[in-house]
């Protein structure tokens, strides 16, 4: 029951489209701050807007209740140094957290976190999300605290970032007195519709089902003022006008899709991320004439061998968090995992450990299969694991709840993990920090008019940094909003987006969205993939030309759903020429930047001390460099630009 | 024998991301909402179970499960290579998601 | 226009099925020689057992006219030492290729080809096939013969087999005097409509669109004498029983499949074997009670990064045969080719080779991409490679004209190869001679009744060897049926089948084939994957058989064409079975077998000499070791069990 087979069996014909179909029909909108992406980070933005006195409009592809990446949940609110169990100070972590991260972090973001992100959640208790173990469930588990009853959560313990430490698991290491007390447990998988019930109770105007197309700028000139966007209604394809004195990009991130051919098989982007993410930030404000950086940073991850296991259900590089892993015999695998034992690293992100494992495998120290050995902890701990983290977890609550109705007790079971099983080798295992919009202390971007908040930043971080810096942007978007008049709007560049958003509606054959992404993933794996050289990239610049000379001029949508597909796909195609432009520019190879090349093999010192900007001026492709360091002292420069910081909100009822 | 059998392409796989029980269902299309990505349409007769329509594009986030009123009305199907696989510490036994 | 889409657009409903269903009809027939698969060996086998005088029925899935890997096309004949041009003795010719294809080669088929293949393609000619160059079209080809026209091929001009020769391009090698010769080019894309005109001339019945499903034995009991076999129409539904005196099995082979979750991506199998073959001859064979032999060197292929190059596009270990491999700077790879300067070598074969190539990329010798220079031969072996040996190779003659078309010019253009670019490593590719029925001198199977011919054998070779032991298989299958009664078949077991077969057409859902393959596909790719061991064997059988007890009952098809894929399912996952209880009985490590284990890392000098047989035994499953060259003096014994053999067929009007 419930397939669109059983339907056409039972009744003879498909069922027709539910929705009245609005191709070319407008809708026009004018609001204050306009928030592109309602999930976390947008929801974030939108109430601070709405809170500090401005008019705001949400548009999201999905519904707000659940939409977005932190939609079904999150279990970690990280780097809380504010919270009073933390034997940290936020500035100093901050620093800390920012050189862990590696050197292509983002410090702006971090600090605005480090420093709001407690504040942030106590926002989020006064909505009504669950924050502390009020009902006394998880009483004895380890960094569980009675006066507070918030739940310190062994991540980043020892030490700040998911590195690795010499001396994890040595008698001794992490001890109790010494943690820093910085990432605290929570039940994220209610904050979502609490979120959009803020936003209702406080006007926000969500126009849900609307995916954001592109950016206006004033007078429709690339590289204004950002006065407004458009966007379409995914279920009936009318199109929206929205003319806005701010806009706040928050639609998230999404590079791997670039080189994933796994739309079908829950593989698309990540094990984690929205299936939504669709460099939609990248191709808005790029057109728009906004300054990106950190694009020659993304990168490929694991490769389809097909519908691969997500995440906790074993998928190929789980360590569970705080799960050991065992082998078939039950020996510990010697990898640290997110544990206090471990001080809370990965080990999926050390290659060393990899490699060991892998060795000791080969020589038969260790027999396949590996388990999440949630039998061999604490019961306390695998409880609070299983019920709170893992159920709390973006995606993961609805395994939970399978699996324990299927018969799986965290007392007594283990869970298979499939690491080096497969066929796939682990080497291809390669992360980076995301690319973005570049901002300022404002959370500003390059252009007026414009912020970004969330995934949509450069190096963008996880769920409380995308709230902290949402609620950062709509503070200081609301600010922007107070002293400026609305811009013009062009209606040229409104036609124009209309007509290229609308034409793959206007066929009914040719190439459809998943072909082209398909298309596009191959240019991506052979030219841009294994190895990497000035020629290859220029071979894919030249083969991406073709697929939007021939291809996408033969895009097809049968429905408003499948149209907002082939725009994604548009997007990717922007962010795909966007990155192979910016590798190319950046003539070395860094691990920290997942760069690779045989042409130029080298670490270039100097180089590697800059970001590389890169935007379009009257539709040229430019490039700029800026220091590493570009933000300045973190913790003056956040104080210079909050002196009136008000803390937590103060409700006025 | 006497249904009549369309000639219909290959259906996709996954195809059923979720398993919903028509006893159960309200047709409150409440998951239709919850989707972020439109796996279900609504169904033209008001009050039955959702279409699935775009099953191939499900994230398996879970979402529809979790928000649904109605108990046992919609669960999740994990399709075969994904099943997870677990096994009993202290018998060997392994176990797998039916 | 022409999609289902299209239609439904047009119609506002799809297409009701065109053809009538006829699930649970039956039809009877009875014949002396039944032929299952009507491909290369089964069209041979049809009319070599129709010429000696028996009445012939095939089954064939699809239309005999251009049905099975060679249905396309066949661009050499391989092996035909009894050419007059072949400077070789074709028994010794025959020894030292099986000894070149390496131990687990099937003698038997070798012998039969070496000797009678020759036979083969001049009955060929008889029936209108066109192998000699009578058009003078390629004139002054190196290896065309101007009194016989007969066009040599560089294959295996030096030595026998596919290896590479340690003195391979070095000036002096293989010069035209000393050269083998024994391979000859052909126009093969012919053939196959040939070859059904002659069975319709012989009054051969042939049951197209008719899958062979079932083995019947005599009263219905496994291991008794083969008195049939059962089919579905794979149209309508309709159930064929077929009674016959004997049966040759020659529905191909088929495992890589069994890896490779890319039903969708032209990649199925592999780039070269038809989409149809699936594991069918194993299942039944099995079921039957047959021994099956080289069963645990199945193998897997390149894993999908989804929709690869076909073989001569580029894919991923493309050779192109006789044309050189440049890098993008018109160096030329260190490579052989199958050229005359290389002496016929295949280099895609040779991992050090590979190695080799891969370190000077990365050192920056080679620069990618790698194109396929037909620019740099020479034009006379240019026109030859691309309009006779490309335009009549299976499945590439539509690349050739397609590319010919949009303007590829083989004087002038090279191809883009995509080895070593991929994400995916080269080192992946791992391959083993195929597993099948053990057959004897007769090609007879274990079971009496039951013969073998082509792909469906144990580690059987190409195009002409198929058609060779085809030929050879039907001659056999007739002799034999002059001198037997039809047995009798038992309605017991027919029933059983038929309920078997029609089973997933009474459900209208539940499990589709295509996720009961990636669910196979996932189990060997995790448990019969890049790592071995009794341990992980075990678990892929017990995966095996909850997929069995929980998927296989909830298998649905919904018309007849996806009734025949689910079928072809079930026998990959019996093919699986037997793979892994194989690679289980082998406690050993062997590259020839293409079985890497983690447990037992070493070679077993005295198991490696002998054949691993499984076979059924009133449903318990046997081994039986024989030994690896079980079947004596090829010479002698071809030549006692072939005292009367007439040569070619002389036609009697």
């Amino acid at each position: 029951m419930g397939t669109w087979h059983d339907y056409l069996k039972a009744e003879g014909t498909p069922p027709e489209w539910p929705y009245p179909v609005k191709f070319g029909e407008e809708k026009e909108i004018e609001t204050d701050v306009l928030v592109l992406g309602g999930g976390i980070a947008g929801c974030w933005a939108a109430i601070t807007a709405a809170r500090n006195g401005a008019k705001v409009t949400i548009l999201e592809k999905a519904d707000v209740r659940r939409s977005g990446q932190g939609g079904p949940g999150c279990d970690h609110w990280c780097n809380v140094p504010g919270n009073p169990h933390s034997r940290v100070d936020p500035d100093e972590w901050a620093i800390q957290e920012m050189e862990d991260l590696g050197k292509f972090s983002n410090g702006i973001g971090i600090q605005i976190q480090c420093r709001e992100d407690f504040d942030t959640l106590l926002e989020m208790e006064q909505m009504g999300g669950k924050i502390r173990d009020t009902d006394d469930e998880f009483v004895g588990v380890e960094g569980r605290y009675e006066d507070t009853k918030f739940m310190i959560s062994p991540r980043y313990s020892a030490k700040a970032g998911y590195g690795t430490h010499d001396d994890w698991r040595k008698p001794g290491f992490n001890p109790p007195e010494t943690r820093n007390n910085v990432v605290l447990r929570i039940w994220g998988s209610g904050f979502k519709p609490i979120l959009k019930r803020e936003c209702k109770k406080l006007g926000v105007q969500i126009l849900d089902r609307v995916m954001a197309t592109s950016l206006l700028n004033e007078n429709g000139k690339q590289g204004n003022r950002v006065v407004g966007a458009t966007g379409l209604n995914v279920r009936t394809g009318e199109f929206v006008i929205v003319k806005a004195k701010a806009v706040i990009m928050s639609t998230g991130g999404g590079s791997r899709a670039l080189w994933v051919a796994d739309m079908e098989h829950g593989g698309y982007d990540s094990t984690n991320s929205s299936r939504n993410n669709s460099s939609d930030n990248i191709y808005m404000a790029w057109r728009a004439g906004a300054k990106l950086t950190m694009m020659e940073g993304s990168a490929a991850l694991r490769f389809g061998t097909g519908l691969k296991h997500k995440w906790y259900t074993g998928g190929a590089d789980a360590s569970y968090e705080n799960v050991s892993l065992v082998d078939a015999n039950n020996k510990v695998v010697p990898a640290p995992t997110q544990g206090w034992a471990d001080g809370g690293a990965m080990f999926s992100n050390n290659a060393a450990v990899r490699a060991d494992i892998k060795e000791r495998i080969e020589s038969g120290e260790l027999q396949l299969p590996l388990y999440g050995d949630f039998a061999g902890m604490k019961p306390e701990e695998a409880n609070a694991t299983w019920n709170l983290m893992l159920t709390e977890e973006s995606t993961t609550k609805v395994m939970v709840q399978t699996m324990t109705e299927a018969g799986f007790d965290y007392t007594k079971d283990q869970i298979m993990n499939y690491t080096y099983m497969e066929l796939q080798p682990n080497e291809q295992y390669r992360t980076i920090r995301g690319g973005g919009l570049l901002v300022d202390w404002d959370l500003k971007s390059s252009l007026d008019g414009l912020y970004a908040a969330g995934g949509s930043t450069f190096s963008a971080e996880d769920h409380s940094y995308c709230a902290a810096t949402g609620r950062y942007a709509g503070r200081k978007a609301a600010d922007y909003a107070k002293g400026v008049e609305a811009g013009a709007v062009c209606r040229k560049q409104i036609d124009a987006e209309k007509e290229r958003v609308l034409a793959p509606a206007k066929r009914s054959s040719g190439i459809e969205w998943k072909e082209l992404h398909f298309g596009l993933n191959r240019v991506m794996q052979y030219y841009v993939g294994g190895y990497q050289t000035e020629h290859l990239y220029d071979l894919a610049l030249e083969e991406i030309k073709r697929i939007e000379e021939n291809a996408v001029t033969e895009l097809y949508a049968l429905d408003p759903h499948k149209l907002m597909r082939c725009i994604e796909d548009l997007n990717m195609i922007e962010h795909a020429k966007i990155k192979i432009q910016a590798m190319k520019e950046r003539r070395f190879s860094s691990p920290a930047l997942g760069v690779q090349r045989l042409d130029y093999p080298e670490v270039d010192a100097e180089e590697m001390q800059k970001y590389l900007l890169i935007y379009e001026e009257d539709g040229e492709t430019k490039f700029e460099r800026i220091p590493i360091r570009f933000w300045g002292n973190m913790k003056e420069e956040y104080e210079k630009h909050n002196p009136d910081y008000a803390g937590v909100y103060k409700p006025e009822n | 024998m006497a249904e009549k059998v369309y000639a219909i392409p290959n259906v996709q796989t996954p195809n059923v991301p979720v398993k919903i029980n028509p006893e159960k269902c309200i047709g409150c299309n409440n998951c239709v909402e919850t989707c972020q990505i439109d796996v279900f349409i609504p169904n033209p007769k008001k009050g039955c179970p959702p279409i699935i329509l775009h099953p191939e594009e499900c994230w398996y986030c879970g979402c529809c499960v979790t928000d649904c009123p109605t108990p046992g009305a919609i669960r999740f199907n994990y399709p075969l290579p994904l099943k997870p696989r677990w096994r009993t510490k202290e018998t060997g036994e392994i176990h797998q998601l039916n």
